[in-house]
């Protein structure tokens, strides 16, 4: 299967500009600057079809328009890597291995929606890749591709680095912006839309690691090449992250459309330890709901998946078999999600708080008759209720477990235990 | 003076890059993570002072932000992924075998103040799972010869460079064995 963002992986100079010219690197950025004026990068990546890698998939090319062009305020773009949705680990090799992909990128975007200053928000403890990636900058300002008159364009742009504190919120692109402000983490009730008014009261473009560091291929390949791969609706390639219960978990790039299966079983050698089936499996980040071992041949594009009854997400897929028993992992996720809850609202405050001690007395034996209805409640008050998705983030998991192994935890509360105790050796 | 000229010199040098100073105050608190191994209101005072913002606008950022330890930790801070990749490799027997190691209960410290162990939310290194953090390095792919190797060279380490800050004492950041998760 063709590599795009994984063309040059494997190579360990490709994190050096030097190498990553000689590989073809900045042409992309030349051939904008020489041929297409700012609206027409739009246009073309609205045609290329490309669609937000963060989550969302939100269509890129869209996104861009929404920024005003007439307002006398700067804009802004930050490139979202907070990469911190359980099961996820793809924008950390991406920004350690190719740094300057994304960079170049960053570069076209924010020539395309005019910004002259871009955010790098990386996760606070990927001190690697942000060393990286801070490299890179200072190599692209020393040859020119960022700072005054770029490559003699005109254009002129700053890239800061800025690294976070250790919140999952603040990759929700709202609390992103506060962080970055000084801020405590806190989401935003939207409208206003970052677009119109985000970072500083600015139009603001937030797009993923992924989705920028898809750009050069687009534009050095041109939008039929692009389209020739994944389907019609969800273009290109994607990294997938295969966790949990497989052979070789890893990172892994694929065409939208290719069956789940085919990365489970080809890519990831199949079950870990084959004694044990598939049980079920997460396959867009510990947000999405589950899919069953009679779906794994759904194929990986954002319209398939959701018709399955799922979401792409973040393209993180675990893979869970029948070890564990699925009170144990709603109680993995849910711990997290109240973690993690800004505390902004009172549905996710006050809700994942309930869930979670729901489910962790459930756990521990002390479940009570009614705690499965209780937990569908408290579900019901979150979801839709709140001022970011994180509230509907902790419930599609969990709703999504007790619909399909809710004898599991009927199980726990009439006994007081597991029928199967998750026990995965060390 | 908590903060040393090195870390004022840095923390202004970011601020001056970002187009309004207050930006500069998660950056200021890393900063003052990275000299000092852990926060306190002594060092938000001294942040809200080079920065120009009220002290509580710091100590509200502070807290919000639970990467940076706000009471004294071991030299070393071993940050174990209880996650749910982690977790499906392992992670509740590794957290398990770590505290039987060290002798100690998840949250403490060692008596010779070596180590502190602690869980945190998943890291990003889930296809390398099960994984830890200390300091800058991730340690991933873990087994339980890999756990004993990590401890003994770190206690080698703390031998050698008894003298030095909490992050240079560790491996350099090069040796993130990232090379497992692609
Ligand atoms: C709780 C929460 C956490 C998120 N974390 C991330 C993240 O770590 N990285 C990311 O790119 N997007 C994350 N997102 C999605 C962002 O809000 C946003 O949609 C995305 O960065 C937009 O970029 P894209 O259109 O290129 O995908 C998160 C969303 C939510 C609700
Ligand atoms: S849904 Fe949760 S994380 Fe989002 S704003 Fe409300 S409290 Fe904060
Ligand atoms: S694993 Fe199910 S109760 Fe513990
Ligand atoms: S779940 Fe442990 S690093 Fe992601």
């Amino acid at each position: 299967m063709e590599q795009v963002l994984f063309k040059y992986i494997d190579d360990p100079e490709q994190h050096k500009i030097e190498r990553y010219i000689e590989n073809g690197g900045y042409q992309a950025l030349a051939k904008v600057f020489k041929d297409y004026k700012p609206n027409e990068v739009i246009d073309l990546v609205k045609s290329s079809g490309l669609r937000g890698r963060g989550g969302a998939g939100f269509p890129a090319g869209l996104k861009w328009s929404f920024v005003p062009k007439n307002s006398p305020k700067p804009k802004y773009l930050c490139c979202n890597a907070d990469e911190s949705e359980p099961g996820t680990c793809k924008d950390r090799v991406l920004m350690e291995r190719d740094p300057h992909m994304m960079l170049e990128g960053i570069i076209i975007c924010c020539y395309a929606i005019n910004a002259h200053h871009a955010f790098v928000y990386i996760r606070g403890e990927f001190v690697f890749p942000a060393k990286r990636v801070e490299e890179a900058v200072e190599a692209a300002y020393a040859k020119g591709y960022l700072g005054k008159n770029i490559m003699g364009s005109g254009f002129d742009l700053d890239i800061i680095v800025h690294t976070g504190g250790g919140a999952y919120i603040c990759g929700e692109e709202t609390a992103l912006l506060s962080s970055l402000e000084g801020d405590r983490g806190l989401s935003r009730i939207r409208p206003p839309f970052p677009a119109i008014s985000g970072l500083y009261d600015s139009p603001t473009v937030i797009n993923n690691v992924e989705t920028l560091a898809s750009l050069p291929s687009i534009f050095n390949n041109g939008v039929d090449w692009y389209r020739s791969h994944g389907t019609e609706k969800s273009p290109g390639t994607k990294v997938f992250s295969l966790s949990g219960n497989v052979k070789k978990p890893g990172n892994y790039e694929i065409e939208l459309g290719t069956p789940l299966s085919y990365v489970i079983n080809d890519l990831g050698g199949g079950m870990e330890d084959e004694q044990y089936k598939l049980k079920a499996i997460i396959p867009g980040g510990s947000s999405t709901p589950l899919l069953m071992p009679d779906q794994i041949d759904t194929p990986l594009d954002y319209e398939s998946i959701a018709e399955a009854g799922s979401m792409l997400g973040s393209g993180a897929i675990i893979v869970i078999d029948e070890r564990a028993c699925m009170v144990w992992v709603a109680m993995k996720l849910i711990n997290f999600y109240q973690h993690e809850s800004c505390g902004k609202c009172t549905p996710c405050r006050e809700g994942t708080a309930w869930l979670k001690q729901i489910i962790n007395r459930i756990e521990r034996g002390e479940g009570q008759n009614g705690d499965i209805d209780l937990i569908i409640d408290v579900c019901g008050n979150i979801m839709g209720r709140t001022i970011c998705p994180l509230g509907d983030a902790a419930v599609m998991p969990t709703e999504s477990i007790i619909k399909h192994f809710r004898h599991e935890f009927e199980y726990h509360i009439e006994h007081k235990k597991c029928q199967v105790k998750t026990d995965y050796p060390f | 003076m908590i903060l040393t000229t090195t870390t004022i010199d840095k923390i202004k040098t970011r601020m001056a890059r970002y187009p309004s100073h207050r930006s500069a105050i998660l950056p200021a608190l890393t900063e003052a993570y990275r000299q000092v191994g852990n926060l306190n209101p002594a060092i938000y005072k001294e942040i809200a002072k080079i920065i120009r913002v009220p002290y509580v606008e710091v100590a509200e950022a502070a807290s919000f932000y639970t990467m940076f330890p706000k009471n004294e930790t071991g030299r070393y801070l071993l940050q174990v992924c209880h996650n749910i990749s982690c977790s499906l490799r392992g992670a509740d027997n590794m957290l398990l075998y770590i505290q039987e190691k060290l002798g100690i209960k998840l949250g403490e410290t060692t008596k010779d103040n070596l180590f502190t162990l602690i869980s945190v939310e998943c890291l990003g290194g889930c296809s390398a799972a099960p994984m830890l953090q200390i300091d800058d390095t991730y340690y991933e792919n873990l087994t339980r010869e890999k756990i004993d190797s990590l401890i003994a060279d770190l206690r080698t380490n703390a031998a050698h460079k008894n003298q030095e800050a909490p992050s240079t004492a560790t491996p350099d950041s090069d040796s993130t064995d990232s090379k497992d998760d692609v």
